[in-house]
């Protein structure tokens, strides 16, 4: 191949303005409005890649983005990316490009003894290859040889990527004459519009190709209308792919910018979407056609117009239609020695005056070692060549059409499946609607706006001579010699494509998965038609009944950045954050996530589990100062309050009496132990759920859900209170004594307010609910005050506190507290499979008469087990360190191990100075005093079955 | 992305939303219940090709509605209030 660049030409270049870049090593000159494939091309760089299989060394084929061959890794001060099509990506100064799958470089690679290998390794090969003795043997190895580029894994983006959500009434993409024409007529109806296009100028075909509108060539009448567009509020976006039509036409974006910043996601839903998106040319079957130097006929076109480049200087064009008589033409008056080979007898247009044109014949072969040296026709006649034009027809881009669940239905006529339905909301218009001429291409826009394109004013019109196609099936054949190449990128041949139908891998979808047909960076753009036509040849069908796999987005590939948008670390999964924060860490909290929020696990500088025994031990002998503002706070408010709490708990609640709380379980309807917690009763109609910590939006949602389901709108409210109130837990022997000094305005006497019962008091100004309830087991008062006046409160409790010797505890030791007493925490002590029941909770199930949540679930057959896995405690020897959670307990008395149950708590209790578990045990609450042995990463150790309880078992402590 | 109504909000993108329960798979809970009816009540669901008929909640607002669409299509026919909504499927 010997391309190279023209002295004079290129509209699309500024030969003012050089620049350089490397590739594999190698500097390259361009201008600016270069490419990076053109400016290869242009300094003569035949090779640009090696195939993802064979390692065959592999030219640029198209000028675009069906580019399935010249795939790069660019390196620029933005980062890296991988897998850059070299025919979209612009040139830029200072890059460093680098060919894909190929080491060294895709000149020399060293893989490339691999085609040799070829007939060995056909389509899904590995399949039948690395069964025995096991695929994981050869896994690693083949996994190396895979993928393209590199990533880059330590490139972290410097700023998130914007996201635009946008409205309009008409969006059209692309901006060729049909789009162009399109969005024109909508904008002089006084629609507003969104053009898009993926190049870096509107235009499309109109750039390189002739055609004259409205008495100007088309590339500048391309330019006027976009600045007409502009100058009306219209401003047409290029560099701009729409990748994807998603359910109810929202149209997705990708928008890149060359000033480093990241790729735009815009999400458009517009009113009505034209797709003017046109079509791709398809490549010639024939031997070695993959060989560098042969190229899309259009994209030859195109480098020569748009960047000056020439690609070969002896041509041979191979075609089936119309469309590549311009493109010979313009080559031979370019310089070069062209020769056209029409496969149809009767060429139907006359053939170019300076063009040797070889009518009803076909290219049988190419030859050539790393690039394309000559070609053996059909006839057998053998003639040189640097480069081999191909335009095999042209296949309408109809992914986003297809996307929105349109209907194809194949052409003769276009030898192509084109839009063959009304889809709500799109319209099609110019090549994709299967026109050819320029004035149907234009004229197709009105239809294709629907009820947005009624015309005001003149529509644009075609002058001069009109495109004509005359498209004949020039497809791949069976059983034919030497090796087609079908799918580029994938280096499927003709013969895997045979091997799949023999296989009676005769569904399309099936052949796509067994031959990779169509996978891949470039989603088949080039290859998926003929592979078609060669499966319905294949097992005698039409290629219409064969059909075409699903098209799905993006239509190319988009980097993840923009997806991402701004929705990383905290922006992706925001913490809950306590009132108090700031307080808690000037008193040196080591904070930690639980259940969404963050809270102290413990307070000071050292071991974190010595100070966590230090605060547990301090806690139980003095007194223990603990924020629990995270606690659930929801007010269940109404005339049937009463009633729906009924309904919502295990237990029976209407019998509570106001200023009292009670310990409940909520079940879901399969019977499992949802939540557990305090239910206040304020008064006769207004209660307060206060759910788990990490469960309070599930619940809140729940009781929503009730409520609306089976309560009169105005029976019963509910409102999340949560984080209305902050919650300051004081507990300990002398909680009460603190809370005297504290001047509350309430009686803390037993009599006035027990165990179990609630208060309203004031601290200063502010209302204060005092809820004498207890998850230590020792005497403790909640007190709830608004959460921007908790700091006053705290500081207060800190200071009185010092008399007592008060500690201020973490998450880490009240866990250690609560576990002492054997108080469970959901999720944690119960799985999904626990029931009350298995908590040693059966006074509702076997007593209740009323309806609640889950009550049919817990008389199953299931339900009624003897061997259910039931809540104990595990006493374990003096001296010992604690179980690890999740150890099994296990079971040998019938020879084999079985589980029989799991750790579900393990501390050490400073307090009774020997570890302590919880645990989910088979029949449990019946075996107190077994011995059950617990295996844990091939460790056996023993523990004796106790009740839950370890410390205070008769519950004195409470009232103490 | 799926644009639904909501009665109360009117049209909102469907990741405002979550899907509630199959409409009218009414709790038996009047007098004695079979396993196999309770069972049924828990876990068994149509699963329809086209026209379907389902509680839906916008998050965001928090209510509960009936909703009539297509899952084929992805048609959206329209919604109702659940009070309004009769509960046979």
């Amino acid at each position: 191949m010997s391309a190279s660049r023209l002295h004079a030409g290129g509209s699309e270049i500024d030969r003012s303005r050089n620049l350089t870049f490397t590739f594999d090593g190698r500097e390259i000159q361009a201008f600016a409005g270069d490419s990076i494939a053109s400016a290869l091309l242009a300094s003569g760089q035949a090779i640009v890649g090696r195939s993802f299989k064979y390692h065959r060394p592999r030219g640029i084929w198209g000028s675009g983005v069906e580019e399935p061959n010249a795939l790069v890794d660019i390196q620029s001060s933005g980062g890296r990316v991988p897998n850059a099509r070299a025919t979209t990506e612009p040139a830029e100064h200072g890059l460093t490009v680098t060919s894909v799958n190929a080491s060294p470089d895709a000149l020399s690679d060293r893989h490339a003894m691999l085609d040799r290998f070829a007939r060995f390794i056909p389509a899904a090969f590995y399949y039948k290859t690395f069964m025995w003795p096991d695929w994981h043997l050869f896994e690693p190895r083949i996994r190396a040889m895979a993928g393209l580029g590199i990533v880059d894994r330590a490139w972290t983006p410097r700023k998130a990527s914007v996201q635009i959500n946008h409205h309009c009434d008409v969006l059209v993409v692309g901006a060729g004459p049909a789009g162009l024409a399109a969005a024109s007529h909508a904008a002089a109806a006084g629609h507003s519009v969104l053009l898009v296009d993926d190049r870096q100028h509107p235009g499309g075909s109109l750039r390189y190709r002739a055609g004259d509108i409205d008495g100007m060539p088309g590339h500048r009448w391309a330019d006027e209308t976009a600045k007409r567009l502009t100058e009306q509020g219209h401003t047409p976006l290029t560099e701009t792919t729409a990748f994807g039509v998603y359910d109810h036409n929202l149209v997705a974006l990708n928008q890149r910018h060359r000033d480093g910043r990241p790729d735009t996601l815009w999400r458009v839903r517009p009113r009505r979407i034209v797709l003017a998106t046109g079509a791709i040319e398809r490549p010639v079957p024939f031997a070695n056609n993959d060989l560098p130097g042969i190229l899309s006929a259009d994209a030859a076109l195109a480098y020569l117009r748009l960047h000056a480049v020439l690609v070969g200087r002896q041509v041979v064009v191979a075609t089936n239609n119309d469309s590549a008589y311009e493109v010979a033409s313009a080559l031979a008056e370019a310089g070069a020695s062209v020769t056209l080979v029409d496969c149809r007898a009767e060429a139907r247009t006359t053939a170019p005056a300076n063009v040797r044109l070889l009518a009803g014949r076909t290219v049988a072969s190419a030859a050539g070692r790393k690039a394309v040296e000559g070609v053996v026709l059909s006839d057998g006649t053998a003639m040189p060549a640097d480069c081999v034009l191909v335009s095999g027809g042209w296949t309408p881009s109809v992914h986003l059409f297809s996307q929105a669940k349109g209907k194809l239905a194949w052409s003769d006529e276009l030898a192509a499946f084109l839009p063959a339905n009304e889809v709500d909301g799109i319209g099609v218009a110019g090549a994709v609607a299967g026109t050819v001429s320029l004035s149907d291409t234009l004229n197709s826009a009105t239809n294709a706006l629907g009820s947005f394109g009624t015309p005001v004013g003149p529509a644009p019109r075609s002058v001069g001579p009109e495109a004509t196609l005359g498209v004949v099936g020039l497809w791949p054949r069976m059983r034919a010699k030497g090796r087609i190449w079908i799918d580029y990128q994938n280096d499927v041949t003709a013969k895997d494509v045979e091997l799949a139908a023999r296989e009676n891998f005769i569904s399309v979808e099936h052949l796509k998965r067994y031959t990779t047909l169509g996978m891949a960076t470039d989603q088949g753009k080039t290859s998926n038609l003929n592979g078609l036509a060669l499966l319905a040849e294949a097992t005698g069908r039409a290629i219409a009944d064969v059909g075409t796999t699903t098209y799905r987005p993006p239509f190319t590939p988009v980097p993840f950045v923009s997806l991402n948008g701004p929705r990383r670390n905290s922006l992706l999964s925001p913490v809950r954050r306590l009132p108090l924060e700031a307080r808690h860490r000037s008193d040196g909290a080591v904070f930690q996530e639980y259940g969404g929020w963050l809270r102290p696990a413990c307070y000071g500088a050292g071991k974190a589990a010595d100070l966590i025994q230090e605060e547990a031990r301090r806690a139980r002998q003095y007194l223990a100062l603990f924020d629990g503002s995270t606690l659930g706070k929801i007010e269940v408010i109404g005339p049937q309050a009463a009633e729906f709490v009924d309904f919502i708990y295990y237990n029976t609640m209407s019998t509570l009496k106001p200023g009292r709380c009670r310990y409940g379980f909520i079940l879901s309807e399969n019977g499992i132990v949802f939540d557990d917690g305090i239910l206040m009763r304020i008064d006769e109609n207004r209660f307060i759920v206060s759910c788990s910590s990490s469960h309070v939006a599930a619940v809140h949602a729940r009781l929503e859900e009730w409520r609306q389901d089976r309560f009169e709108r105005s029976a019963v409210y509910i409102h999340n209170a949560t984080s209305d109130l902050a919650t300051l837990t004081v507990s300990g022997p002398r909680a009460r004594d603190l809370l005297e000094k504290l001047d509350l305005g309430l009686d803390l006497d037993d009599a006035s307010l027990p165990h179990m019962s609630l208060a309203q008091g004031r601290f200063g100004d502010d209302d204060l609910r005092v809820a004498r309830v207890s998850f230590t087991g020792d005497r403790s008062y909640e007190l709830s005050i608004r959460a921007d006046r908790a700091e006053a409160l705290w500081a207060r409790l800190q200071s009185a506190g010092e008399a007592f010797q008060a500690v201020t505890i973490g998450l880490e030791a009240l866990m250690i507290l609560r576990a002492e007493k054997g108080y469970i925490v959901i999720g944690k002590d119960t799985d999904g499979n626990t029931m009350p029941h298995d908590l040693g909770v059966s006074g509702p199930r076997e007593k209740r008469k009323t309806e609640f949540v889950g009550r049919r679930s817990l008389f199953t057959e299931d339900a009624e087990r003897s061997d259910r896995k039931q809540l104990v405690g595990l006493a374990i020897a003096e001296g010992e360190p604690p179980l690890a959670t999740g150890a099994h307990a296990i079971d040998r008395s019938d020879g084999h191990k079985r589980s029989i149950g799991f750790v579900t708590s393990s501390y050490h209790s400073p307090t009774l100075g020997r570890a302590i578990a919880l645990a989910l045990i088979e029949s449990g609450a019946q075996r107190h005093g077994e011995t059950v042995e617990l295996y844990h990463l091939g460790v056996l150790r023993r523990a004796i079955l106790v009740p839950p309880c370890a410390f205070d078992p008769e519950g004195g402590r409470l009232h103490a | 992305m799926q644009l639904f109504p909501c009665p109360f909000c009117g049209l909102r993108e469907e990741s405002e939303f979550h899907y509630g329960a199959e409409a009218g798979n009414v709790r038996p809970d009047a007098g004695f219940v079979s396993a196999d009816q309770w069972s049924d009540y828990l876990h068994m669901r149509d699963n329809p090709k086209g026209a379907t008929r389902e509680i839906w909640v916008h998050l965001t607002c928090g209510e509960f509605f009936m909703m009539e669409r297509d899952t084929v299509t992805h048609r959206v026919m329209g919604s109702t209030l659940l009070e309004d909504a009769t509960h046979s499927a």
